[in-house]
C-alpha cells in the first residue's frame, strides 16, 4: 500500500528544521517524510479492523513534526517509523464510512484493567500512553503499530470508530476530529467573555464550538477573535465572533471592551475572563497572559513546545494556565452534529493526492496567507486503495 | 484695499486649481462650463495698534458691562480662561493674541490689587496643553509668573473635586463647569474667534464644562439640528450653549468676555507658502516656480518630515478686532467681524462639492491627522462653512482630497484608535454608535486616566468628531475621498478614488451626467452665504 512514512533519521530531521524555519512546510521536501510502498501492520488483536482512508487532514501538530519544531517531550510517546494522519474519514471493508478517534487509550492497547482516567471516560488523559501491546504512540498517526491516515490503509480498534451519517460528505467528516478537539476545548470554558487567539482551523472550529453554546450546555458567550488574514477574518465573523481584530490589536481591543487600565509594559490590570490560545507559540502565550483578567484562565489549545515566557503575570494576577488536549469519545457525537449544523465541510479548502505531498504540506503550512483553512489528502482515487 | 472673496466660474482658460492634500497638494483641472471655485477674501487690514485696541475694548465694554477696571477689586477671586491649542489654525506667530490680552488684563488686575488670580486653559475634553504650547499661548512672562506656583493650568473635566454643578436649563440640560471659575468673583474669558462657531456662551459653557454637561449639545441630534453650526442662529449646538449661558449667569457667575478676530493671512505675503493665498490665474512665473518646487520637494519627503515642516508653520495673522464686555453683545460684534473676512455670497447649491483638506484641524496641532479627523474636517467643518443652505444640494456628492492614512498619534488619540478599530469596524451610523458605544468610551477609566495625566483627548472625543460630521453624512448622497488609503476610507464608510476625474465619474452615478461642481478653496478660510 502507499503511505507517507515518517522515519527516525536525525540528519534529515535537522534538515527539516532548517528548511521549515526558512519557509513553513519545506520540511516535507528535506526531512524524513517520504512516499513509500509499505505493508499494512499486523493486526494487534481481534478487535482491530482495516480502515481505508478517504480523506485525511493535515493538522498543526503534523506540520510541527514535519518541520522539526515539535518538542522532544513526544519522543517516548511516538514510535518510528509512523504514518502521520489522525484526522481521518475512512471506509471499512463492509463499505461503511467512519471517522477515527485517534487517541490510543487503554482499551486499544489491551491494558486491563483500564487506567483510572480511561475508566472515567477521559481517554485523552490515558495513563498508559506508552504501554500495552502497541508500540508507543499518543495517537493513531504517531504509532508504528497502527499506521495513519496519510496512506491507503490503516488499522483502527473498533472502539475508535465513529459511524457517520450517510448524508455527511467526506469533506465534512474529515473535520469531525478537529471539531471534537474544539468541542472539548469549548467545554472547559465557562466564562462569558472569551478571547480566542488564532484563526487557523483549530481557532475557527473552537470559535464555532464556543458560539454553539446551546448544544454544549454552556452559557452565551461574547467571543473576540484574532485573525491575521482577510479570509480568516471573514470566516471568524461567519462563525459567530462578536468581534474580530488583528493579532497586534488584541490588547487594545480587550482593554477597550473590558475598561481595563494598562501598564507601560502592555500588561492589562484587568482583562478578559478566559483566553483560548489556539496558536501555542511563545508570542501567543505571552499575549494571553497580558490580557487575561486577574483570576482568569488561559486555555492552551494549540500545541505548545519549548517556550520562554515570563510567568510573572500568571503568578501575580493569580491566573490559571490550563492545557486542553484532544477529546473524549462523547465529544465526537457533538462534533458530528456541529459539523452538520454549521456545514463546516466548507472549511476544507484544498485536497491533494499523496504523490503531491510536498505541495500539500506547504499549502497547509501557509494556509492562512493563501486563503485556506483545512488542507487534506484525498485518497479516494489512489490506485492502490481501489485494488 | 483687500479684495473680498468671490465665486469664479471655471472656463477652458482656467488653470488647474490647488487642492490641499494633507501635507501636500494636488493640482486639479475642474470641468469647464459647469464648475465654480469659491475663493476666500484677501486678508483684511489688521489693526495698527493691537495693544491700543485691547485697552479700548477693556475700557469701553459692549452691552451691559462695566469696564474691566471697575470689576476688579482687592481680595476678589479672578479667573482668566483662554481658548486652547485648537485655536487658531495654524497656530499664530508670537505674540499670540491671547498673550497680549491676558497681559493687559493682568496689568489691570495688578493695578487694582487683585492677588488671587488663576489662569486656566479652557480645553473641555481636548488634550492638555504642554508647557511649550502654554508658553506659546500666554507668553513666557505670564507662564513663568503663574505656572510654577500652580496658578496656570489646564482645565480638568474629570476632576470631581473641581467641578461645580450650577443647575439645569428648561430643556433639562445639566450645567457643570470648572469649580474655581464658577466660584470666582469674575471670569475673564479670552477667546480667539477663528470661525463663527467659536465664542459667545460656548466659550465658558463648553470650554470649562464636564462630560456631564457637554453631552447635552455634543450629540447626534444637536448636530443634525444645526444647519449649520457655523451660523449660531440656526445651530442647536449654540441654542443649547446659550441656554446654559443663562444658567451660568443666573447662578451668579459673572463673565467678562474678550473676543478677537484674525484676518486671512494664513500663509503670509512672502515665502514659499504665500502662493497658497493667491488665485491660480494670477500666479506669476515666480509663483509657479515656487509652487512646483515646493510640491516636488514635499512629494519626495517622507511623511514625518513633511508633517514636521507643516506643523512648525506659524501663521502671520493680523488681528482685525478686539471686543470685550457682556457675552452676547460682544459675540454679535465678533461674528460680524468674522463674517466680514470670511463670508462670500454664493448663488444656489451645487451637485458636487469638492474640497482639498489641509494638514491641520483643531485636534491635530502638533499631532497626526487620523482618518476620523479627516471625516470631521471635511464633513464637519468644511461642509458646515455655510449660512442659509449647504453648498451642496441634498443627495449631492462631497469629494474630499486627503491621504487619509490610518495613522494615529498614540499619545494624543488613544481612544480614536479603538474607535476606528472597534466601533467603525462595526458600524458607521452615528446614532447607533452613540447608543451602543458612547457611554462605554466616555466612562472608560483608562481613557480618563490618560486624559487627566497624559496628553490624550478624552475617551468620548472621537465620538464627537463623528457627530460633527453627521449632518454632512446625512445630507450627502455619497462621499468620495481622492488619494486616500483605500482601507481607511472604506472603514469610514466613504468611497475611495485615485483621481479627481475618477471621483467625478463616481459622482455622476449619484447625481447624473454633467453635474455642477463647486470647489471650496479653503484655507485660507471662506464661508459660503448660499442664497
Amino acid at each position: 500500500m502507499k503511505a507517507l512514512l515518517f522515519s527516525r533519521k536525525p540528519a534529515r530531521y535537522a534538515a527539516a528544521m532548517v528548511a521549515g524555519a526558512i519557509r513553513p512546510g519545506r520540511g516535507a521536501k528535506f526531512g524524513p517524510l517520504s512516499l513509500r510502498d509499505v505493508d499494512l501492520p499486523d493486526r494487534p488483536g481481534d478487535d482491530w479492523v482495516r480502515v481505508r482512508p478517504r480523506l485525511a487532514g493535515i493538522c498543526g501538530s503534523d506540520l510541527a513534526t514535519i518541520d522539526g519544531h515539535s518538542s522532544r517531550y513526544f519522543e517516548p510517546i511516538v514510535s518510528f517509523p509512523f504514518v502521520p494522519g489522525h484526522e481521518v474519514v475512512g471506509e471499512l471493508d463492509d463499505g461503511s464510512r467512519v471517522v477515527v478517534v485517534p487517541v490510543l487509550s487503554c482499551v486499544t492497547r489491551g491494558v486491563t484493567p483500564p487506567c483510572a482516567q480511561c475508566q472515567a471516560g477521559h481517554i485523552n488523559l490515558c495513563e498508559r500512553i506508552a504501554y500495552g501491546h502497541l508500540e508507543p504512540g499518543l495517537q493513531t498517526g504517531f504509532c508504528e503499530s497502527t499506521g495513519g491516515g496519510w496512506s491507503t490503509a490503516m488499522l483502527a480498534h473498533t472502539s475508535q470508530l465513529v459511524p457517520i451519517p450517510d448524508d455527511m460528505s467526506d469533506e465534512a467528516a474529515v473535520l469531525v476530529e478537529p471539531t471534537a478537539c474544539a468541542v472539548h476545548a469549548a467545554k472547559q470554558v465557562t466564562a462569558g467573555q472569551v478571547a480566542v487567539i488564532g484563526s487557523g482551523s483549530l481557532g475557527l472550529l473552537t470559535l464555532a464550538a464556543l458560539t454553539a453554546h446551546d448544544d454544549l450546555g454552556g452559557s452565551p458567550k461574547s467571543v473576540l477573535v484574532t485573525a491575521k488574514h482577510p479570509d480568516q477574518r471573514r470566516w471568524a465573523k461567519e462563525l459567530g465572533a462578536t468581534a474580530v481584530c488583528a493579532p497586534d490589536e488584541l490588547e487594545r481591543n480587550v482593554r477597550a471592551s473590558t475598561g481595563s487600565m494598562k501598564l507601560d509594559n502592555g500588561q492589562l490590570t484587568g482583562g478578559i475572563e478566559a483566553v483560548v490560545d489556539c496558536v501555542g507559540s511563545e508570542q501567543s502565550l505571552a499575549q494571553a497572559l497580558r490580557i487575561v483578567a486577574p483570576g482568569g484562565t488561559v486555555h492552551l489549545v494549540g500545541m505548545a513546545g519549548q517556550t520562554n515566557v515570563d510567568l510573572t503575570p500568571l503568578w501575580h494576577r493569580e491566573a490559571a494556565l490550563r492545557g486542553v488536549y484532544a477529546y473524549e469519545r462523547e465529544d465526537f457525537d457533538t462534533a458530528v452534529e456541529l459539523v452538520q449544523r454549521l456545514d463546516l465541510g466548507r472549511l476544507v479548502s484544498a485536497t491533494y493526492p499523496l504523490s503531491r505531498y510536498e505541495d500539500a504540506i506547504e499549502h497547509a503550512a501557509n494556509a492562512g496567507s493563501r486563503g485556506a483553512v483545512k488542507v487534506a489528502f484525498d485518497l479516494r482515487d489512489e490506485r492502490e486503495r481501489n485494488w | 484695499m483687500p479684495r473680498p472673496g468671490f465665486v469664479l466660474d471655471v472656463d477652458r482658460s482656467t488653470p488647474p486649481i490647488v487642492f490641499h492634500h494633507g501635507e501636500g497638494f494636488r493640482l486639479e483641472k475642474l470641468p469647464a462650463g459647469r464648475s465654480r471655485v469659491l475663493y476666500p477674501g484677501e486678508p483684511l487690514a489688521p489693526l495698527d495698534d493691537v495693544e491700543a485696541a485691547i485697552s479700548h475694548a477693556l475700557d469701553h465694554p459692549l452691552g451691559d458691562s462695566e469696564p474691566l477696571r471697575a470689576l476688579l477689586r482687592p481680595g476678589m477671586k479672578l479667573t482668566i480662561c483662554f481658548d486652547d491649542i485648537s485655536l487658531p489654525l495654524p497656530p499664530m506667530r508670537r505674540p499670540d493674541i491671547r498673550q497680549r490680552v491676558i497681559e493687559a488684563v493682568l496689568d489691570r488686575a495688578a493695578a487694582a490689587g487683585v492677588d488671587d488670580v488663576h489662569i486656566i486653559a479652557a480645553l473641555a475634553l481636548h488634550r492638555r496643553m504642554t508647557e511649550d504650547e502654554l508658553r506659546h499661548a500666554v507668553g513666557d512672562r505670564v507662564y513663568d509668573a503663574f505656572a510654577p506656583s500652580g496658578l496656570l493650568y489646564n482645565h480638568d473635566a474629570e476632576d470631581p473635586d473641581n467641578l461645580a454643578f450650577l443647575g439645569t436649563t428648561p430643556h433639562g440640560e445639566e450645567v457643570e463647569i470648572n469649580k474655581r471659575a464658577a466660584e470666582s468673583d469674575l471670569i475673564v474669558y479670552v477667546n480667539i474667534n477663528l470661525v463663527s462657531m467659536d465664542g459667545g456662551h460656548k466659550s465658558t459653557a463648553t470650554g470649562l464644562a464636564s462630560y456631564r454637561s457637554l453631552r447635552h449639545h455634543h450629540n447626534v441630534q444637536a448636530m443634525l439640528d444645526s444647519k449649520s453650526f457655523m451660523d449660531r442662529h440656526s445651530s442647536e449646538l449654540h441654542h443649547s450653549n446659550w441656554r446654559m449661558g443663562k444658567v451660568i449667569r443666573d447662578a451668579g457667575v459673572k463673565i467678562f468676555q474678550i473676543e478677537s478676530t484674525l484676518n486671512n493671512d494664513t500663509f503670509g505675503q512672502s515665502g514659499p507658502m504665500s502662493v497658497l493665498q493667491k488665485r491660480e490665474w494670477e500666479w506669476n512665473a515666480r509663483d509657479r516656480a515656487s509652487f512646483v518646487t515646493m510640491k516636488a520637494a514635499l512629494d519626495r519627503m517622507p511623511v514625518k518630515a513633511r508633517r514636521a515642516i507643516f506643523q512648525a508653520w506659524k501663521a502671520p495673522y493680523g488681528v482685525t478686532s478686539v471686543q470685550a464686555g457682556e457675552v452676547e453683545a460682544v459675540h454679535e460684534r465678533t461674528t460680524h467681524n468674522v463674517f466680514a473676512q470670511q463670508l462670500v455670497e454664493v448663488e444656489g447649491q451645487t451637485d458636487v462639492l469638492t474640497m482639498g483638506l489641509p494638514y491641520i484641524c483643531p485636534y491635530n496641532v502638533n499631532s497626526i491627522m487620523n482618518p476620523i479627523l479627516v471625516a470631521c474636517l471635511g464633513l464637519g467643518y468644511f461642509f458646515n462653512m455655510y449660512r442659509g443652505r449647504p453648498l451642496v444640494r441634498e443627495g449631492g456628492v462631497v469629494i474630499m482630497s486627503h491621504p487619509t492614512s490610518s495613522e494615529f498619534h498614540p499619545v494624543h488619540h488613544p481612544s480614536y484608535i479603538d474607535f476606528f478599530e472597534q466601533v467603525l469596524a462595526d458600524t458607521t451610523d452615528p446614532k447607533e454608535i452613540e447608543q451602543r458605544y458612547e457611554k462605554q468610551y466616555a466612562e472608560d477609566e483608562w481613557y480618563r486616566h490618560l486624559y487627566r495625566t497624559s496628553y490624550a483627548y478624552h475617551g468620548v472625543h472621537p465620538f464627537y468628531m463623528w457627530y460633527w460630521a453627521c449632518h454632512g453624512m446625512a445630507h450627502a448622497g455619497k462621499v468620495v475621498v481622492v488619494g486616500g488609503e483605500t482601507k481607511a476610507v472604506r472603514r469610514l464608510g466613504f468611497t475611495p478614488a485615485s483621481t479627481l476625474q475618477d471621483a467625478l465619474e463616481m459622482a455622476e452615478d449619484v447625481v447624473g451626467r454633467d453635474p455642477t461642481v463647486t470647489h471650496i478653496h479653503n484655507p485660507p478660510l471662506v464661508m459660503a452665504d448660499v442664497t
